[in-house]
């Protein structure tokens, strides 16, 4: 099973380093949305000091929604998917390939947003470890559950619409415990954002072992 | 306000929804009643 | 299949089952639902004194609790009923999802607007980021992702499937997120609703608030019912128009002349008139073929 969800991966992340459109278009989408959250709060008064965590797992929950969809674009062209679905690799696998593909994005994005908000909210991180942990938690949760969501909504006339409605609710635990973790980061007091970690790992395991299951089923009517 | 007015809006609303939610069910399970055969309409 | 309904000599309507979702069963107890609120409401605005602290207002809590209590428990018959249609494959499941989904989703937008209107007079405001409030928020949101889903096209078995892993996934969703919300919100002491509420009731309303409750659980029921009949309905008619195109299209490939297999009405027939095929009188005994899994048991159309 690991071996088939390398090679998913591999396949995944192959596609993404020939097409560039992470790089070229959901890279750039997440420093506008930085950008945007400037110009509507007032960036003179601290407001986007303060609200940097906040901001900051907002801007990567959107770009995951367009990271999934892009993940699942892929498959829908030339058939791929009953290609996927007729070669033999175990479905949880392709499932954590996937999920690996996604995550290695996501985190390339997370790094980049934090340059961000960094450099454009005078941001600097304290509490390396506990942000570090929260992202490599919270990555996995939003990888998980976006490709279960993602494969539901796969091949789909109304997927653009209907994997952020579905998405992004079950997203808000891992929205409200990352940020809080953050902030405890940012307050220098880890000892409270480590609860908050503990939720993120839940989340993630547990959307990891039900997608691991629920992707096969899903494959197939997809 | 006052609080009969609240109470007022509160009852008037639930109301107006649940009534108008059970006339639609009634109503549109008349309509696809018609169009689907007599011995197929009901589960047993 | 969809045809023309069995006429007799006299031209009327030979309606062998029921016109609607309605039966003896449901018109019983929805006279009794009517009775019910009628009394819950007098009880409710006429006969239960204010509350000490809340004044009137506390009349919108004898409409707002049934409405949690129903909203909560169609939330919860949603995921067992997405559950068992995963693990039964019934078709009877799937649509129990599909009914107590969408009542679930009516009641839940509902305890937000009584809610919202109670909490103006009690607390200022319309809305506060209390657990409860917030979790019940996400719950709405999140059966109107099961609602788009739902509502997909496509072939039914598929749509069941697809909804019963979301719909499965709604009652653990709701909870992370009231573990989330909550946690997160105690650290500011936010208020709760039960704070606001006297700990000892007085008995007639703690009466009137029962009755309700019991009143808003039969009407719940009564809803259920017919929705369950109507998704039903909606299924077959949904499966008899699939049926009805399969025969066209394999109309559409016999070789013309001849009847083509299957077709259930003459007027569906898209091959030119010919003396095989008979004219569409009223008195000629359509093949009302009661199963979709029967195409190739139909009989032709007979002169």
């Amino acid at each position: 099973m690991f071996r088939d969800a390398l090679a998913v991966a591999g396949k995944d992340l192959r596609i993404e380093a020939r097409s560039r459109v992470a790089l070229n278009q959901v890279a750039p989408f997440a420093l506008l949305v930085l950008i945007l959250f400037a110009f509507a709060l007032d960036p003179d008064s601290g407001v986007l000091h303060s609200a940097t965590p906040g901001l900051y797992w907002v801007a990567v929950l959107f770009c995951a929604v367009l990271a999934i969809q892009r993940a699942f674009a892929i498959e829908s062209a030339d058939a791929n998917q009953d290609a996927l679905r007729l070669s033999g690799l175990e479905p949880a696998g392709i499932f954590l390939g996937k999920m690996l593909a996604i995550c290695a994005q996501l985190a390339a994005l997370e790094v980049l947003l934090g340059l961000g908000v960094v450099v454009l909210y005078n941001s600097p991180p304290t509490g390396w470890l506990l942000l570090v942990v929260t992202c490599v938690a919270a990555t996995a949760g939003i990888a998980a559950a976006g490709t279960l969501y993602g494969v539901l909504a796969a091949g789909l006339r109304v997927r653009e619409t209907l994997l952020p409605l579905l998405l992004l609710p079950v997203l808000a635990p891992v929205l409200i415990g990352s940020t809080r973790a953050f902030e405890a980061a940012r307050n220098s007091t880890p000892s409270q954002g480590w609860p908050w970690v503990g939720l993120l790992v839940v989340f993630a395991v547990g959307y990891t072992v039900f997608g691991a299951f629920g992707f096969g089923p899903l494959l197939e009517e997809s | 306000m006052s609080d009969w007015g609240f109470v007022w809006l509160g009852w008037g609303i639930s109301a107006a929804v649940l009534i108008a939610y059970a006339c639609w069910i009634i109503l549109r399970g008349r309509a696809i009643s018609r169009r689907v055969a007599p011995q197929d309409r009901r589960w047993l | 299949m969809i045809s023309q309904p069995a006429q007799d000599d006299r031209g009327a309507d030979v309606a062998d089952g029921p016109s609607g979702t309605g039966s003896r069963g449901t018109r019983i107890l929805g006279l009794v639902v009517l009775a019910g609120i009628a009394l819950g409401a007098y009880l409710a605005l006429v006969s239960s004194p204010p509350d000490v602290n809340m004044g009137d207002s506390v009349r919108l809590i004898y409409l707002h609790v049934p409405v949690v209590t129903v909203a909560y428990l169609a939330c919860g018959l949603v995921t067992v009923a997405s559950v068992m249609y995963l693990w039964k494959k019934s078709a009877w499941w799937d649509v129990t999802a599909a009914a107590s989904a969408e009542i679930g989703l009516v009641f839940t937008c509902l305890t937000l607007v009584t809610g919202a209107i109670w909490g103006k007079p009690t607390w200022g405001t319309f809305w506060v980021w209390d657990p409860r409030l917030t979790a019940t928020a996400m719950l709405a949101l999140l059966l109107f992702g099961y609602q788009a889903v739902r509502h997909l096209p496509g072939d039914p078995t598929s749509r069941a499937r697809r909804s019963a892993i979301v719909g499965l996934l709604v009652l653990p969703n709701v909870f992370l997120d009231n573990r989330a919300v909550t946690w997160w919100r105690s650290l500011h002491q936010g208020t709760t609703i039960l704070n606001t509420l006297q700990p000892k009731i007085h008995d007639q309303m703690a009466f009137a608030l029962v009755f309700n409750i019991f009143v808003g659980l039969l009407l719940a029921a009564w809803l259920m019912i017919h929705r369950w009949r109507l998704a039903w309905l909606e299924q077959q008619v949904e499966v008899a128009e699939l049926d009805e195109a399969i025969a066209e299209r394999r109309a559409e490939g016999a070789a013309p002349g001849t009847p083509a297999p299957g077709t259930p009405t003459p007027a569906a027939t898209p091959t030119p008139a010919t003396p095989t095929v008979a004219d569409p009188t009223p008195a000629t005994p359509t093949p009302a073929s009661p199963t979709p899994a029967s195409t190739s048991a139909r009989t032709e159309v007979q002169p």
